[in-house]
């Protein structure tokens, strides 16, 4: 017997996780498009889908594809990718903002990026990744962390910097 | 003095400034149902609606209604019944039902005596299907017994089947089949509950 989900269920369980990696992937502008296109195509061939097959890893791997898209279109054009105002206080942990610290999450490399949100926001394991970026897990791993130190470099500077003032 | 940021910290803020707002998630979900409905891709959109007899589940295809359920079924074990025999396609999805609930409301509000709504019986097989198709044309108010209804329906000895195609209907108020009582006026059986059976029959004035 087919044990499958209704796609509802699927929507309610992986919307926030898969809108983080939208938004940390392809910047706050374009996040909702490119969860609406995931989740419309992965409703399409939904049908199709093993009723074994990892659901997270499926919904990374769509919305993967249409960041792609996405990323090449704003090459084209002008890419606005500065976080709304309302979303700029100051973190509690750090001492820097939201908004230098989504600076810089927009200003990796894009291999980067999306290895720090599939590992980092969803939880992947670096095999699945390599799989979706194309190469090896330990590639994969390697641009994690490249990408975390990126950040966590970033950060500190803008630290030291607010400490000399 | 600040302290190396470690990569806990990093993490923490990447998902605090990702972390999205409800009404953002809801937003998104709307525009879900919208788009799957004008790719024709949304084989079962369903939603909940609450009458003077507790909440329903009503679900339909792009043919019709398919299903009215009472909350004592479960609405989850419906649904996931739905995406195993007709679809996994299904998306809460309240405007392809809009219809349907203005009519029930209308029901339940005494102003309206005969639905006038598609109906996809795809749930339903062969002899259950007939009985289910004659089930609106006995009169509002009126009630016939399972023997009369297997009369109606050209198979005066199956009575007994009958019973099964009311307790099998996928489409309860709106295909009334709370208006078939076994032959000695007794209510027979109800997939909502006798006191539903009761109320539903109350309502119409029949009991």
């Amino acid at each position: 017997m087919d044990m499958k989900k209704p796609f509802e269920t699927i929507v309610v369980e992986h919307s926030v996780t898969i809108l983080r990696v939208c938004r940390a992937v392809v910047g706050w502008h374009d996040a909702e498009d490119a969860w609406s296109e995931t989740f419309l195509s992965a409703l399409r061939t939904y049908p199709d889908l093993p009723s074994d097959a990892n659901v997270e890893a499926w919904l990374v791997t769509i919305a993967h594809r249409k960041a792609v898209d996405i990323i090449r279109k704003q090459r084209r054009t002008d890419r606005s990718l500065t976080l709304p105002s309302d979303r700029t206080s100051t973190t509690s942990t750090s001492g820097s903002t939201n908004h230098d610290l989504w600076d810089s999450v927009q200003s990796l490399p894009d291999k980067q990026r999306q290895a720090v949100a599939y590992h980092y926001i969803v939880g992947l394991p670096y095999v699945d990744i390599a799989r979706i970026l194309g190469g090896s897990a330990d590639a994969a791993r390697r641009a994690a962390a490249d990408g975390v130190r990126n950040l966590r470099k970033t950060i500190n500077d803008v630290e030291e910097e607010g400490a000399r003032k | 003095m600040s302290t190396e940021t470690t990569t806990e910290q990093v993490i923490s803020g990447l998902l605090a400034v990702t972390e999205p707002l409800r009404d953002e998630v809801q937003r998104l979900h709307r525009r879900l149902e919208v788009s799957a409905e004008d790719a024709k891709i949304l084989d079962v959109a369903y939603t909940t609606i609450y009458t003077p007899v507790g909440a329903l589940l009503l679900a339909a295809t792009r043919k019709g209604l398919l299903r009215v359920a009472f909350e004592v079924e479960g609405f989850d074990q419906v649904i996931d019944e739905l995406g195993r025999r007709v679809s996994p396609r299904i998306l809460k999805s309240p405007k392809r039902l809009d219809e349907v609930a203005f009519e029930i409301d209308e029901y339940f509000g005494r102003r309206r005596m005969n639905f006038d709504l598609a109906l996809d019986f795809t749930l339903s097989s062969s002899f259950r299907e007939v009985v289910q198709r004659y089930l609106p044309q006995i009169p509002y108010g009126t009630t016939e017994s399972y023997k009369q209804v297997a009369a109606r329906v050209g198979n005066p000895k199956a009575a007994r089947a009958v019973g099964t195609a009311c307790a099998t209907n996928p489409l309860p108020i709106v295909v009334p089949c709370h208006r078939v009582l076994r032959t000695d006026g007794k209510l027979g059986g109800y997939l909502g509950g006798l006191a539903m059976k009761t109320s539903l029959l109350k309502l119409e004035g029949a009991a």
